[in-house]
């Protein structure tokens, strides 16, 4: 294998999105039979690049050369025609279909082929040849809803196999996989490169990169840091590989004494989520919670807003413990959830801008139900011009705002609120780099008020740069605390990934 | 859409001079006024961003219990079952979109093929005479020189611009429509302002069934059929976003003053009422996609 001429070459590969570089000219090669981890922090450009490879992005620059030979991946079928699939995290099959007909959808083995009439002992028969090449125990008349997600993925790597996949790329397989279905991927792998077939394997846990590839390759902030054999290179080493920078200076941090405690939690559990889970939050305080995608940071601060129940513990403000069963409940006690999924959660798209700033706190407009929609909009204003949300005026649709100025539309319909503490999730997700710097301002503002917050954030320099301290959080539970002096990106990736403090 | 209003009203008045007369326009804003209260109901409910199927047949569950219990109890007693029959079955129809979570489309169709069935059934499939004649006025009377029924659809959407622009329940119901998650993350009780909304339309149904008992002057088991449709044809056309969160009473008062006006004038050039279907037709099309393209070019 070690020097088979490559199967996938990339040289240079660029690509830009309107105020972000996500790709500097990043060069890989894929020998067959050859899996390659692609590693790097959130955000290091590993979800790009496989979407280019993968033809879902069209490079701004660079060429992509498939057996020696310069191709063009403009859309996702000439990927597969050119023998490359991927699996991605949310499948992509038809959950009613059974699983013969969701690995020869649009491919039907036909009886007549005028008729369009599917020869269904064909199609089985094919079926199981496949799932048999790779040693599965699949029936392949049973309905893909039914199965397992270790199943459900299995099939996937099937319908590739048919589709005569020569590179098979997986994005963050194992997420959802116990312990003995890791194996058992492991073990189809294993069968896949028996075939010449090649992998790339993204995922951000490195004892199973140690374990099942060949070589790695890391990303730093959309430039090519290294390519790597994996035998020969140490856990600490890729981590160092994917930190290694230093941006501190990025994140205005305001200098505030912390000072009483404002929000407690003990024992927060809710089955099958997260377990345990106990820390408190001063005023004048940041306490950030690091941890990889789906540790359940979001899960548990939707509980401690209300708006999902808790199986157990208890929920303190200021030393007495609140029943917050609603987020109603949460707002009547001044908590606030600034939500990670913006669109979805957080801003009223077609509603103006004065009319979602003021929404939470309409009570306070009021009276018996009467709006008084003057002072509203005088309200409003006040916010518009305090947190300089650029906006032409009040009346316009939210929808119409920049990322950074959305964001700053929900923290201010908070403030109306008269929150004291605020749980950020993701504050920054989607905005550009001068929008993140004024969230960050407000934040620091907040706390020189005398807030609490509690920030969650998968960008470990956003961490570092305003925590005063860390929790670290990985599937479900809290397994390290940082104070923010001794805390390191390396500390921080080794709690997340390995779960030791 | 006012424009495309004022040149209907304009063609039809050049062919036919008699479409400005008092007269045809009093009849016109008589005729318009139950598809108004109707439109008035499907406004909240689809603003919120649910739908309510069910308005064509509580006009005539309404125009039963109204006539039933008007023989029954007397003219007072009468209208006010009527009205809140109608919020009665809104009520119900709350419940089981809040409570028990089905989707409002389900849960109000099941209510149209039920209601109807509740109508035959208290009536015997038959119609209810011998109201007493001073109801009568209530669809047919006037005031000074507006017809009752026009002016009480008037004072309706008086009423409800006002819920909806300065109330929080109306500006409720616009951040449901808008984003149902963000609304729930906001603090807004969701499930009890959806109550409120189809209470709401059920009780502008009941209004909108009274008068139309009174104008047929009969219970009327049979009364109503499809004007869900043009309840919702006439929220849509004006502007109204039909996932909910845009529109508003402005915009459905187009909607009804286009279906009215086009009803009406299509008639007095003598248009054949299985041509004008086809018109109608064409016309919610167009309109919402007149719409949408003008949406997608910002």
């Amino acid at each position: 294998m070690g020097d088979a001429p490559p199967f996938l070459e990339l040289r240079g590969i660029v690509k830009r999105f309107p105020g972000v570089l996500a790709l500097s000219g990043v060069g890989l090669d894929l020998r067959p039979g050859e899996v390659h981890a692609l590693l790097g922090e959130n955000g290091a450009g590993k979800s790009t690049l496989i979407k280019v490879i993968s033809g879902v992005y069209l490079p701004d620059a660079g060429d992509i050369h498939i057996d020696g030979r310069a191709v063009q991946v403009r859309n996702p079928h000439d990927a597969q025609a050119l023998g490359v699939s991927t699996i991605y995290q949310e499948f992509t099959l038809a959950p009613d279909m059974t699983v013969a007909e969701n690995i020869f959808l649009g491919r039907e083995p036909l009886h007549v082929r005028a008729l369009s009439i599917v020869d269904r002992k064909a199609l089985i028969r094919q079926t199981r040849d496949v799932l048999a090449s790779l040693d599965l125990q699949i029936d392949p008349e049973a309905t893909v809803k039914h199965l397992g997600v270790a199943q459900q993925q299995m099939v996937e790597i099937a319908k590739a196999l048919s589709l005569d996949a020569r590179l098979i790329i997986m994005d963050e397989p194992t997420a959802t996989l116990t312990s003995h279905e890791i194996d058992r991927l492991f073990q189809a792998i294993g069968r896949l490169t028996q075939r010449n077939v090649a992998v790339i394997y993204v995922s951000h846990r490195l004892n199973e990169v140690k374990a099942v590839c060949d070589r790695a390759t890391i990303l730093r902030d959309g430039t090519f840091v290294a390519t790597v054999p994996v035998a020969s290179t140490t856990i600490d080493e890729m981590i160092r590989l994917m930190v290694g920078r230093d941006l501190k200076d990025k994140f205005p941090k305001v200098k505030s004494e912390p000072r009483e405690e404002v929000l407690r939690v003990e024992q927060l559990t809710r089955k099958g989520e997260f377990h345990g889970i106990s820390f408190n939050v001063r005023s004048g305080e940041i306490v950030g919670i690091a941890g990889l995608v789906g540790s359940k940071r979001t899960e548990t601060a939707r509980a401690i807003f209300g708006a999902d129940p808790i199986d157990s513990g208890r929920i303190f403000l200021r030393g007495q413990p609140v029943n917050v069963r609603t987020p109603g409940d949460a707002i009547a006690h001044g908590i606030a959830l600034v939500p990670e999924d913006r669109k979805r959660h957080g801003i009223f798209a077609t509603l103006s801008v004065w009319e979602n700033v003021v929404l939470s706190a309409l009570r306070r407009f009021s009276r018996r139900g009467i709006l008084d929609v003057r002072r509203e909009k005088q309200r409003a204003q006040e916010f518009v011009a305090s947190l300089r949300i650029a906006t032409s005026d009040l009346d316009k649709r939210v929808l119409d705002l920049s990322g950074g100025n959305q964001q700053k539309v929900v923290i201010a319909k908070w403030l109306n609120t008269n929150a004291e503490v605020f749980l950020f999730d993701e504050p920054t997700r989607g905005i550009d780099v001068g929008g993140k710097i004024e969230v960050y301002r407000l934040m620091g503002e907040l706390i020189s008020r005398g807030a609490a917050i509690v920030m969650i954030s998968s960008e470990l320099p956003e961490i570092l740069g305003l925590s005063d301290r860390i929790l670290v959080m990985r599937e479900g539970r809290i397994c390290g605390e940082f104070d923010r002096a001794d805390a390191t990106e390396e500390k921080i990736l080794n709690c997340a990934l390995r779960g030791a403090a | 859409m006012p424009a495309v209003i004022v040149a209907l009203a304009i063609v039809f008045g050049s062919i036919n001079p008699n479409f400005w007369s008092a007269t045809n326009l009093s009849n016109v804003s008589r005729q318009m006024s139950i598809l108004a209260l109707l439109a008035l109901g499907q406004t909240f409910a689809i603003l919120s961003g649910g739908i309510d199927l069910s308005v064509g047949s509580l006009l005539a569950l309404v125009s039963v219990i109204c006539a039933q219990q008007m023989k029954n109890f007397g003219l007072v007693e009468g209208i006010a079952a009527g009205i809140l029959a109608g919020g009665f079955a809104g009520l119900v129809n709350g419940l089981i979109i809040a409570r028990a979570r089905v989707p409002p489309f389900i849960a109000t169709l099941g209510m149209l093929v039920a209601a109807r069935g509740a109508a035959l059934t208290l009536s015997g499939g038959l119609p209810i005479a011998g109201l007493p004649r001073e109801f009568l006025v209530l669809g047919a009377g006037y005031l000074g020189p507006f017809p009752i029924p026009t002016v009480i659809a008037v004072v309706a959407f008086v009423l409800a611009h006002g819920i909806l622009r300065r109330t929080r329940f109306g500006r409720y119901v616009y951040a449901m429509g808008s984003n149902e998650e963000a609304a729930v993350l906001s603090g807004i009780n969701v499930a009890n302002y959806k109550m409120l909304v189809y209470i709401t339309s059920g009780l502008f149904a009941g209004i909108a069934g009274v008068i139309l008992t009174s104008r047929v002057i009969s219970g009327q088991p049979t009364l109503g059929e499809v004007q869900e449709l043009y309840s919702i044809a006439a929220v849509v056309i004006g502007g109204g976003r039909i996932s909910g969160g845009v529109g508003g009473i402005g915009t459905t008062l187009m909607g009804v003053l286009v279906l009215g006006i086009l009803g009406n004038g299509l008639n007095l050039v003598q248009v054949s009422s299985y041509i004008q279907n086809i018109v109608i037709g064409a016309i919610i099309v167009g309109a919402v996609y007149v719409d949408l393209a003008r949406e997608r070019r910002r």
